[in-house]
């Protein structure tokens, strides 16, 4: 219909080159806009970690509270990374939290009462994952009760599960070593600094691959000097986080050494960037952002909206089941309370203060993570502070509500300046 | 302007349960024209392009395109004649930009990896080949765009796919004076490239600005298909409320509304 000679005075030409400081102009006219994106997160855990760091300054600071850090959010946040793709679509997973404890009954189950190998345990609770979302996500779409009714009674019914599982109030010790190693060992400092290289290199080859390939075709891309100070900001964050990390943690090092990353800190990592990948990068990825968007249009599109919406109640109990193995493996056994309590609470909180739209549509598996260290840093700061469980609950349940109000406000805002 | 058309149907019957919504109905679509498709509310519009698109089964009737005759069971077949619908409610995501949106459900792959700069080159190729120049970048949102915008950026979507056929519901409904114009201007430019155009509307305006033949409907069935040249606005009107309008139209009364003739007189004398 055209040729590439008409490209050149079309659409794509009429933008203006780009600069660092067009490009900051851009990004702050999409804030002011109302596409705030996973600024409130950020800019929440500044204020947090400031405060804290002003109260408690001996404790929050040290070294060692940062790597608990990590290890206390890690359940949460592989929940709230699953949650955040039921959420896409506008629906919930009220069920995740005691989908987690059911997992984590089967894997103590398997590697202690029955004794098989701890890869065995894991592939059966994550398995156990993927049958529970099926399941959940068969009654949403197909027969077609809201996603709310449907996880509100798998929320009751697998609370009963794990009592059952772990027989009625009991609880199964989780003791294999790799197993255990999840969530309370280290690597060891080099390797640490090993894979925060390949991470910053990894991460530097995509970028300027993507970067020169745009160029290459003629196509707008962000400037080279905001690529670089990308680059830069990882390499800064991840340096500094593994330098704090491999500082020598122990009160005596006499009796026992402990210095390095938590081996709980690359899985994460690793599946975020999996999932970031399937979700900005796959057109499996694009058609969830399209059935979140506008179910109807997907569906015009000759996007199998059914498919989609099992699928992401499948991921999501699968990550659930991978934060019920670290959540076993951080208490070393699986009691009733696994995943109960206020841990679906803490996910979908950590999902929606990293900037994920209740409304679908909109949201990052970064934010999962961003949010989960919001509410690690509060569950942390409040307890090292002294304050009781009565306060922290409180205290979480506000901010979530403030990053609820922060997301419907900006849509409304957005609403009205039409970015939206 | 040629001698086969790209699409004909032929005695097309559909009813859903008891209601015959369309009966025995003729259309002939030609590439290089806009043939415009009117009728009142229920006249069975809608429900001619959901069979034709392949939404909705026909219960009996022939589809002939480029002049062999052919099966539409389903949207897939009909995209994969290059049949293409823009629909009345546009069918955009509002969450995706401009470019994820012409590509949806389609997308370019390289391995399993979404190709993002074959499809921004296409889309922009696309627009440019249609002298679209409104949209200022294509990694906007949709959401941002205007009304005039969004249908555009929906015509485009569906060019995009080396139609032969485009089909469009309703383009203008819902927008102002200019942005209709520019629409229009589109929907021209659409059949001056070659494509066969399918235009529905309730607005004679557009039907004269734009249409080379106008096809009624009324009560299900085919009244009439002429060339816009050879007849009036009053006529057009009267075929759409009377189904009859002088020597055009039905011919005899098929018993649908009991007593047809009454009306249809009351009205054209009504109107002239």
């Amino acid at each position: 219909m055209t040729t590439t000679a008409v490209r050149k005075d079309g659409p794509a030409a009429v933008t203006p080159p780009p600069s660092i400081g067009g490009h900051a102009r851009t990004y702050l006219s999409r804030v002011r806009g109302g596409d705030v994106g996973a600024l409130p997160a950020v800019l929440g855990l500044i204020v947090l970690c400031t405060v804290f760091a002003v109260m408690q300054p001996s404790s929050f600071l040290s070294a060692g509270n940062f790597a608990n850090l990590f290890t206390q959010g890690a359940a949460v946040t592989l929940i709230a990374m699953g949650l955040v793709f039921v959420l896409l679509l506008g629906e919930i997973d009220l069920s995740a939290g005691f989908a987690s404890g059911v997992c984590a009954a089967v894997l103590a189950n398997v590697v202690t009462v029955l004794g098989y190998p701890w890869w065995v345990a894991v592939l059966a609770a994550i398995a156990t994952g993927l049958v529970i979302g099926t399941t959940l996500g068969l009654l949403v779409a197909k027969i077609g009760i809201p996603s709310f009714v449907v996880t509100l009674a798998g929320f009751l019914a697998f609370q009963g599960i794990v009592l059952l599982l772990v027989k009625e109030g009991t609880n199964i010790s989780v003791r294999d070593n790799v197993l255990v190693a999840i969530a309370n060992r280290n690597l060891t400092p080099a390797l640490g600094w090993a894979l925060a290289v390949l991470a910053v290199v990894g991460y530097a080859a995509v970028q300027l691959l993507r970067h020169r390939n745009r160029v290459a075709r003629g196509l707008i891309s962000d400037p080279i000097a905001v690529v670089a100070l990308r680059i830069a900001g990882l390499a800064v964050i991840l340096g500094a986080a593994v330098y704090v990390l491999n500082l020598e943690r122990s009160r005596n090092v006499l009796i026992s050494s402990l210095k390095g990353v938590p081996i709980v800190v690359p899985i994460i990592a690793v599946l975020l960037v999996v999932w970031t990948f399937v979700l900005q990068r796959t057109s499996y990825g694009r058609h969830i952002y399209a059935v979140g968007g506008n179910r109807e249009a997907a569906r015009r599109a000759g996007i199998d909206v059914d498919r989609i919406r099992i699928s992401v109640f499948m991921i999501c109990s699968s990550m659930a089941a991978v934060g019920g193995i670290v959540a076993a493996s951080r208490a070393n056994s699986v009691d009733p309370n696994t995943g109960g309590s206020n841990v679906l609470l803490y996910a979908v909180g950590a999902a929606v203060i990293g900037g994920t739209s209740l409304f679908g549509g909109k949201g990052r598996v970064l934010d999962a993570v961003l949010g989960g260290a919001v509410v690690a840093v509060i569950e942390n700061g409040m307890g090292l502070m002294g304050y009781s469980a009565g306060v922290k609950y409180v205290v979480t349940g506000v901010v979530l509500l403030l990053a609820a109000s922060v997301d419907a406000l900006s849509r409304r805002r957005a609403a009205a300046t039409g970015t939206r | 302007m040629s001698a086969t058309p790209l699409l004909e149907l032929r005695g097309i019957d559909k009813s859903f349960g008891p209601v015959q919504v369309l009966r025995d109905v003729a259309l002939t679509v030609h590439p290089g024209e806009v043939t415009a498709l009117v009728g009142d509310n229920g006249a069975g519009k809608s429900t001619l392009v959901k069979c034709i698109s392949g939404i909705h089964p026909t219960d009996a009737g022939e589809f002939l395109f480029n002049g062999e005759p052919v099966h539409i069971g389903s949207p897939r077949d009909a995209a994969g004649l290059g049949i293409e619908v823009v629909y009345q409610d546009l069918a955009l995501c509002d969450n995706l930009d401009i470019v994820q949106n012409m590509f949806l459900g389609r997308e370019k792959r390289s391995g399993i990896v979404l190709d993002e700069p074959t499809m921004e080159q296409l889309a922009a190729e696309t627009l440019a080949g249609l002298s679209i120049r409104t949209v200022t970048s294509l990694r906007q949102h949709v959401s941002s765009l205007s009304g005039g915008q969004r249908q555009t950026v929906a015509i485009a979507k569906a060019v995009l796919w080396n139609s032969k056929l485009v089909i469009l519901d309703e383009p203008t409904a819902a927008l102002g004076v200019a942005q209709t114009a520019q629409v229009l201007e589109l929907v021209r430019r659409l059949a001056d490239n070659g494509l066969a155009v399918v235009l529905i509307s309730h607005n004679m305006n557009d039907v004269f600005a734009v249409s080379d033949r106008i096809a009624a409907l009324y009560l299900g069935q085919m009244v009439a298909q002429v060339r816009t040249t050879d007849i009036t606005h009053a006529q057009v009107v009267e075929l759409i409320t009377a189904g009859r309008s002088g020597a055009l139209g039905l011919t005899t009364e098929t018993g649908s509304n009991g007593d047809g003739t009454q009306p249809a007189d009351s009205i054209s004398g009504g109107l002239r």
